[in-house]
């Protein structure tokens, strides 16, 4: 039956029918059944996964070796899934996480894949959000700011883009985690934005969304990375937000998921990179109140106006959002600022669909999250369907942290995750905490 | 005197390759460099023993920062066992530009690597990096190359990204085109085609720019449009065909005409009353069938709107329970229409 069907099909609708068939009897099964029953289906494996990542941070077997040059990446992956679930570590595993992190640090700024890798944006974003995540004066006062930034500044690339490593790639990515980590670790300046803005605007494409070089495709990794750091920058007027927004909406398919790119196949970890850029979309003033840029036409306006604010500016103001006067300490507060807005309209997207998703299809009962049905656990997919459930039961609530009703989270009341940081991924509590620990320190 | 499996095999070359570098007469001069984990190792990986040797070794050379033949052969193992350690491809090379080695070689060994991961990051920063080098003499390869990859999974995205950097910076695009109609011909849902003609029409120096070959497209998306008005592709593309010129966008006949014909078709309603709903918002007036074909669609409310207002958010209230999943988006574009 399934060959016949497929006759005349091509690739594309294949394999989009293959995944639809798998998700579709996970649902109708789950639709069949007796609503205790499905109760219990619906329920967050809270143990399961706790012992999972627990495990991660012990002794990793062999097969791991593929991901000896992401080391700080599992401590993230871990260690802020574990926060999600409100959960905790031994103190003694804290500081062994601290002294390793640290053995990753370079001398001359940034910390590396693992002890004595070259420094590295990605994985410095990893291992600064993991110590941001253990919190504490041990913690935080391990990461080398001053060097962190001649690192940023070594990085940074004539057209505004960064580059990974030394002899690197450069991307939307690359942007990303070092404005994040420099906004984090309230080192964010004129020098380390300067031009990053049109650098990204020059990436998204005709589709609406955001790619990782221009003239790539739009897709939903980068365009996270994107619109967060344009928040940062205070620059995300310069988008065409309402055409990122449509774009955004159609990446939810049939099975309730996210896919990464139009015509692809839906993904857990979307869950979080688009659906939590939703969410950012969700808090900001420019698509909810009165002449919002209801219009693409408008927002050409503004864009058009932008530039000539640019021009008009003092020099040392440049590359900044019109309504600013836009100065370093601006730049210091974009990140708090934002959480202390509250969110101005939405839901743009369905929430309990995104939450059904990862429950039902990305859950698995003896731990870990993942992908797909059919694909295995991993951490990284754990870290992202958490961290997108996270964005997902919050999504309705009137601040970042203001306690969501039951009915916006699906299953048990008790599936409520820890609300995050939407622009760096760290939980709410603990980024206010390295932020009153950087203000002074 | 015993022989030795090697020459037991008649491979005694072979052996010595496979030899632990501990006992390899040409590294007794090094000592190898073991990994500080530190006292309390987390996230430690059981490492087996090759790779555990071939890092210390890696490490010892890094450390030194030996730029030799041997130091080349060492990166060639540890890539082989950890293809994602950037570390190593980017001492690789430093090696090969002070080795002054030829870098065809390089084309080799990345393909060698792309058969057991063609989505790795460092394997195709590495080719942009070779091909760089050699200049255009690499152009007709790196398509060649990239070709293969997409006869395997025709959307890699790495793949794509190298494509376009090969095109922009040492050219080729003569057949570009054509090989994005090929690759439509095969699978006209296939989104990484769609960016790629895009791409082409707006920068090839073979062609006018998207201005110039706006017109063709127009044709060429709404044919594919008819063929599967289920497929998000073309319609994305022919609205991008009109990014920076609204005004023609709404006055384009064409545009309004397939949204009519896939509307009485009943083929498909998402896209084409989304494409309306655009059209109206930037002043678009339809014509009176396409104002009838949109008001059969509507479930309530006798009254036929008699504005562009009145349609656009008669529209957004039939995509709200047509497209369930988008049912806040079709809302807050209905609240929308009353602020402009």
């Amino acid at each position: 039956m399934a060959s016949m069907a497929s006759e005349g099909l091509t690739v594309t609708q294949r394999d989009q029918l293959m995944v639809e068939q798998e998700v579709g009897k996970i649902y109708t099964h789950f639709s069949e059944l007796p609503p205790s029953s499905k109760s219990i289906l619906l329920e967050l494996q809270r143990d399961e996964h706790l012992e999972y990542l627990t495990r991660g941070l012990g002794i990793l077997p062999p097969s791991f070796a593929s991901l000896d040059a992401n080391r700080p990446w599992l401590c993230y992956w871990i260690l802020h899934s574990i926060a999600l679930l409100d959960e905790y570590i031994e103190p003694e595993m804290e500081d062994a996480v601290v002294d390793f992190l640290s053995l990753c640090q370079d001398p001359g700024g940034g910390y590396g894949g693992g002890p004595g890798q070259m420094p590295h944006l990605a994985t410095t974003y990893a291992a600064v959000n993991s110590l941001i995540t253990l919190g504490g004066s041990r913690s935080l006062s391990s990461i080398d700011r001053g060097s962190l930034y001649m690192f940023f500044m070594k990085m940074k690339q004539p057209n505004g883009g960064y580059r990974m490593h030394d002899g690197g790639e450069v991307d939307v990515r690359a942007c990303y985690t070092a404005i994040s980590v420099a906004s984090s670790l309230n080192l964010l300046d004129d020098e380390l934005v300067q031009d990053v803005g049109s650098f990204i605007l020059s990436c998204q494409t005709y589709e609406g969304g955001i790619a990782g070089e221009p003239g790539s495709e739009a897709h939903g990794g980068y365009t996270f990375c994107g619109l967060a750091t344009m928040i940062l920058i205070d620059e995300v007027d310069r988008l065409d937000l309402p055409r990122l927004v449509d774009w955004l909406v159609f990446r939810q398919g049939v099975e309730c998921g996210f896919q990464g790119r139009t015509n692809k196949l839906v993904d857990g970890c979307y869950s979080f990179w688009q659906g939590g850029t939703l969410t950012l979309l969700e808090s900001l003033h420019q698509l909810f109140h009165g002449n919002g840029l209801s219009d693409s036409s408008q927002s050409d306006a503004s864009e058009l106006s932008g530039d000539e604010a640019h021009a008009t500016h003092d020099h040392s103001c440049s590359g900044h959002g019109l309504e600013n006067t836009t100065s370093s300490i601006n730049l210091r507060d974009t990140s708090y600022n934002f959480i202390q807005g509250r969110r101005k309209g939405g839901p743009l997207f369905d929430s309990l669909a995104l939450q059904q998703y990862i429950l039902l299809c990305s859950q698995l009962w003896d731990g870990g999250l993942r992908d797909k049905p059919g694909k295995n656990r991993d951490f990284y997919h754990t870290c992202y369907c958490l961290s997108g459930l996270s964005a997902s039961q919050y999504s309705t609530s009137k601040d970042f942290d203001s306690v969501p009703l039951p009915q916006a989270v699906l299953g048990p009341y008790s599936n409520l995750t820890e609300p995050v940081h939407p622009l760096h991924n760290v939980l709410l509590s603990k980024y206010h905490d390295a932020r009153d620990h950087f203000a002074i320190h | 005197m015993e022989l030795s499996d090697g020459e037991r095999r008649g491979d005694p070359e072979g052996e010595r390759l496979t030899l632990p570098l501990t006992s390899r007469p040409e590294w007794s001069d090094v000592t190898p460099l073991p990994q500080d984990d530190g006292p309390r190792p987390v996230v430690a990986i059981a490492y087996k023993d090759d790779f555990r040797e071939a890092m210390d070794y890696f490490r010892a050379v890094y450390r030194s920062d030996e730029r030799s033949p041997r130091s080349l052969s060492l990166t060639t193992l540890v890539l082989s066992l950890n293809p994602a350690n950037y570390t190593v491809w980017e001492f690789r090379r430093r090696v090969l530009e002070s080795l002054g080695s030829e870098l065809l070689c390089e084309l080799d060994f990345t393909e060698q690597v792309a058969k057991g991961n063609a989505k790795n990051y460092q394997l195709w920063h590495h080719r942009r990096w070779v091909a760089e080098k050699l200049g255009s003499e690499a152009v007709s390869r790196e398509l060649d190359f990239t070709r293969k990859i997409f006869l395997i999974d025709a959307k890699n995205y790495h793949a794509w990204s190298h494509r376009q950097w090969v095109l922009q910076n040492l050219g080729g695009w003569e057949y570009e085109l054509d090989y994005c109609a090929q690759l439509l011909d095969e699978d006209v849902f296939n989104n990484s085609a769609w960016n790629q003609r895009y791409f082409v029409i707006t920068r090839s120096p073979f062609l006018g720019g998207l201005k110039a070959m706006r017109d063709s497209e127009v044709d060429y998306a709404i044919e594919a449009i008819k063929k599967s008005p289920e497929n998000e592709s073309p319609w994305r593309y022919l609205r991008g065909l009109y990014k920076d010129d609204v005004e023609s966008w709404v006055h384009d006949p064409r545009v309004a005409s397939v949204c009519l014909s896939i509307l009485k078709e009943q083929r498909d309603l998402l896209f084409s009353l989304s494409t309306v709903l655009d059209l109206l918002c930037h002043g678009f007036k339809p014509s009176k069938e396409l104002a009838d074909s949109i008001n059969a669609l509507r479930t309530s409310d006798p009254e036929k709107p008699d504005s562009n207002m009145e349609m656009a958010r008669s529209i957004c209230s039939i995509l709200g329970s047509h497209d369930p999943m988008r049912a806040n988006y079709w809302a807050w574009r209905k609240g929308k229409l009353l602020q402009a």
